[in-house]
């Protein structure tokens, strides 16, 4: 509070108007309050639980949850750092066949929910897949128990799949980084005789380690939410558990107490990604990045770096797609049901809408906070941010109850001053799935806009005052032009990325209404996925168009332009 | 152009946003733990006949949360679900509402009903062993409590322990030994997993087919649907079905059932679905499309059902059963169940 109150009395201070409260404090104030009340849900049923199963949790499967969630973690950083920064150096420093392709098409995988590979690879590598299928043939092994064969549906398989979804973020924040670079560094390591491989170990690397750090933090927040994958693959983590504890025995404290270990987690990850992003010291002197010389790759490294950007793309997005696409053709007549047109009208409007509102509020938290430069609003709005690492369905039950709460009071209000019931007012509409939303992915459009407004440099807001404009003119006539780019990118993720979503669609939606997602659910959570894979295919679909313009709009070598969290 | 969008965006949303509000004339509402695609034939019946429209929220997790939140002034009128645990779930967060009339006590048999008239049964399952054909003779398993008998070490495949299906028998084996014995049995079976738990109850089967174990649990129905789909025939084709005793009593039944909320706007609607569903028709509709055992015992079930021949029934009543889960889902918890065979 007492930053609000400095942040106010900066503004008295600065001019000699008479106090006047100030609407942009007073809105990122009442915005966050709002966008963190299913948090504050969560953490108060959590510390105040009505049946306390914490010991029980405590002595029997918790220390397993966490172990496993942290192997998990482990896993799919390092391998999504060796595949994005790998990946991502080769494209932007180094010349050989197919270069321009791959700079775009190693985002795709973004677009494929991360269940439905795991599906796709589970159908493929199985005892009765083609792939075993094939090697029984060739070595005339009858069964299982002749051979040993690697177990898709296992803590390594999830690790695996959710490198190949979720390594393009590493790959386009490592991408940008490596672009900002001035040539002039990479020209300089190699006078001073440094080989291809020399110059990235001992100079782009470390230049791009504070990106490659947000990167990794964004995947393992997505990690840690996953709950398709490691349901399917049976393997425990912190978020299985927390489903198992709070939806199926009905634990609502238990549920939350795990939900507050993951908060922890996550936590964490945001000291550690704004730590990284502090130590950002290493400027670019140049005013103009100018175009990479890339180093020319020639024989065997070229066909190495080919083949290193091609397989994550056909692992992660080609070779489940053309599953999805067979199975489609296979079952077209099942999949077309009258309901799927009006599930992909729900799912895109949707998402658009929930992209445009959580950046606008972005904008604005992000705005208030370079305008009044105050701790407290700043530490707010990164709380308010939280949501985008909690689990759907928990975030759901935490929108359940404050919206239940407020319906019921207005109602209430209502009935004793006037006699009339006025129902549930947000409860059980698309009012509670578009909340969700914007509180899921908020940070993305926080954090983006907050990094793109950092690049625009003071001056700009202090020569628009010399014009006699407002905050608000500054902003719209000076700012938004600037940050345009980041806009779009938070948008386009964030649109993607609701797209995708699931429990949290299917828990707060009105009577009668499917998204895509929900749609492919209903026979997903059957594991017949074949006979949803148009619908599938519909999301991917919907998610590659806005994915390959994001690498367009970042590709134009701007740094305005980053994804970001918190 | 994006504010266009918006205003494209609110203009479908907002018809969209009214649609719970307030009860109208000829609806009821439904939160189902039960697919829709299943329940939708039988609803489609029902506003045939009556003019009634039937709008569903469906979800997995999580609905029983839902109603608690919405309060009074939920749209909420019925409840369903797949397994006695959520039925009593409901009622004992004082969300349920007493129905009683002629039709429903008639038709469902008073072991299928909540005394007070909370719930009711509308369909049966079986909760079966699947063994494989080629490796175990019949007759070389006929209870639940031989699954931890140790020749079937590495040999026993089922989905997670804290499944609704699991914790059922679970509890009704504590209904007949105590937490204690049970609690030997489950440490016995975790013993024989030939892997961790994982999957449906049809992935089970198709284990049995790929030669990783030799018994499994399921659902009876899961057979019907395996057979019906080209790609899991083979899988049935593994499979023998064997009707297990627990106790000596009979095979363990799960119950999927209904029951109106406590504020329930239209309840007359509601009633008349109660009684549709409990109906000859409705019953014959269930047997027929989704392979249940109708509840109504003068029903018969489908014919792949009454090939499958008579078998007794455990027991252990349901308000036992849903006494006893929160203990089953310790004892789950506390065996270690879901980290499957290699840990103790």
């Amino acid at each position: 509070m007492t930053g609000l109150n400095a942040s106010v009395d900066n503004e008295r201070a600065r001019s000699t108007r008479r106090f006047k409260p100030d609407p942009w404090a007073a809105g990122a104030f009442v915005i966050t309050a709002i966008v963190a009340l299913p948090i504050l849900t969560v953490l108060a049923a959590a510390f105040f639980p009505t049946e306390n199963i914490w010991p029980h949790l405590w002595e029997t499967v918790l220390p397993g949850y966490i172990i496993v969630t942290l192997e998990l973690m482990a896993g799919v950083a390092a391998g999504t750092v060796l595949i994005g920064v790998g990946t991502a150096w080769l494209v932007t420093m180094c010349a050989f066949p197919g270069r321009r392709i791959f700079e775009w098409a190693l985002v795709l995988p973004l677009a494929m929910p991360a269940y439905v590979v795991a599906y796709v690879y589970t159908d493929i590598l199985e005892y009765a897949g083609p792939v075993q299928m094939m090697l029984r043939d060739i070595f005339g092994w009858t069964t299982s128990r002749d051979y040993w064969f690697p177990e898709i549906r296992s803590l390594g398989g999830a690790i695996v799949v959710m490198t190949m979804t979720l390594y393009p973020y590493v790959y386009l924040l490592a991408r940008s980084a490596f672009l900002e670079q001035s040539s002039g560094v990479g020209e300089a390591a190699r006078t001073l005789g440094c080989s291809p491989w020399a110059a990235f170990r001992r100079v782009s690397l470390p230049m791009a380690r504070p990106s490659i750090v947000v990167g990794v933090a964004l995947v393992l927040m997505e990690t840690l939410n996953d709950f398709g994958t490691v349901d399917f693959f049976a393997v425990q983590t912190l978020t299985t558990g927390m489903f198992n504890v709070w939806l199926v025995m009905n634990n609502t404290g238990g549920g939350a107490q795990i939900a507050v270990v993951m908060l922890v987690f996550v936590i964490f990850l945001l000291v550690a990604e704004r730590v990284a992003r502090r130590r950002r010291g290493y400027h670019d002197t140049s005013t103009r990045p100018r175009r990479p010389v890339r180093f020319d790759l020639r024989g065997g490294r070229r066909t190495l770096a080919f083949l290193v950007c091609s397989l994550p793309i056909l692992i992660g997005f080609f070779v489940p797609a053309g599953l999805l696409i067979s199975y489609a053709i296979e079952f077209y007549d099942v999949s077309l049901s009258n309901r799927f047109p009006q599930a992909a009208v729900n799912s895109i409007l949707l998402a658009a809408l929930a992209a445009g509102v959580a950046v606008l509020i972005g904008l604005f938290l992000a705005y208030a906070v370079r305008l009044r430069k105050s701790t407290t609003l700043r530490n707010l709005a990164r709380f308010a941010s939280l949501g985008y690492a909690v689990p759907g369905a928990v975030l759901a039950i935490g929108i359940l109850f404050p919206f239940g709460a407020f319906d019921n009071a207005v109602d209430g209000f209502m009935r004793a001053t006037f006699g009339v019931s006025t129902g549930l007012i947000l409860s059980g509409t698309i009012v509670a799935v578009l909340f969700a939303y914007v509180v899921r992915f908020l940070a993305l459009a926080y954090g983006t806009l907050e990094a793109g407004l950092g690049r625009v440099t003071p001056h700009m807001d202090d020569a628009a005052r010399t014009l006699k404009h407002g905050p608000a003119q500054a902003l719209i006539k000076v700012n938004l032009p600037i940050i345009r780019g980041s806009m779009m990118t938070a948008a386009i993720l964030i649109f993607v990325d609701c797209m995708k979503e699931l429990p949290a669609t299917l828990l707060l939606r009105p009577f009668n209404f499917d998204t895509l997602a929900t749609y492919v659910y209903q026979f997903a959570s059957d594991e017949l996925l074949e006979e949803c894979a148009l619908g599938a295919l519909t999301i991917v679909a919907a998610g590659v168009i806005p994915v390959i313009l994001l690498t367009r709009v970042m590709g134009r070598n701007r740094p305005d332009q980053e994804i970001s969290i918190t | 152009m994006k504010y266009r969008l918006l205003a494209a965006a609110a203009l479908v949303a907002a018809p969209m946003a009214t649609t719970t509000t307030a009860a109208s004339a000829a609806e009821v509402n439904v939160y189902s733990y039960r697919q829709a695609a299943l329940v939708r034939p039988l609803f489609d019946a029902f506003t045939k006949e009556t003019g009634v429209k039937v709008n569903v929220v469906f979800a997995t997790k999580g609905l029983i949360k839902r109603l608690q939140a919405e309060g009074r002034n939920s749209p909420a009128d019925l409840v369903f679900t797949v397994d006695i645990g959520r039925l009593s779930a409901v009622v004992n967060a004082g969300l349920a509402q007493q129905v009683k009339t002629a039709a429903l006590e008639k038709a469902v048999p008073a072991e299928y009903r909540d005394a007070k008239g909370m719930w009711y049964g509308l369909t049966l399952r079986a909760r079966l062993l699947y063994t494989s054909k080629d490796r175990v003779a019949k007759g070389a398993i006929t209870s639940y409590e031989e699954l931890a008998d140790p020749k079937w070490r590495g040999k026993v495949c089922t989905r997670k322990g804290d499944h609704a299906y699991n914790i059922a028998l679970l509890a009704a084996y504590i209904g007949h030994y105590g937490e204690a014995k049970a609690t030997e049995w489950l440490k016995g079976v975790k013993a024989n997993l030939a892997r961790k738990p994982q999957g449906n109850d049809r992935a089970q089967v198709k284990a049995i087919m790929e030669g990783v174990c030799d018994v499994a649990v399921g659902n009876h129905y899961y057979m019907a649907l395996m057979l019906k789909n080209e790609k899991q025939k083979p899988w049935a084709a593994s499979a023998n079905l064997v009707f297990p005793t627990l106790a000596g009593k009979g095979t363990h039944m799960n119950v999927s059932g209904v029951m109106m909320t406590k504020h329930a706007p239209n309840k007359e609607n509601a009633v008349k679905l109660m009684e549709f569903l409990t109906s000859k028709k409705a019953q014959g509709l269930y047997a027929n499309v989704n392979n249940e055992y109708p509840i109504d015992p003068d029903v018969k079930a489908s014919p792949l059902l009454e090939s499958w021949g008579k078998f007794a029934r455990d027991t252990v009543s349901l308000d036992t059963i849903a006494k006893n889960r929160a203990a089953a889902l310790k004892i789950v918890n506390t065996v270690g169940y879901n980290d499957g065979p290699a840990t103790n």
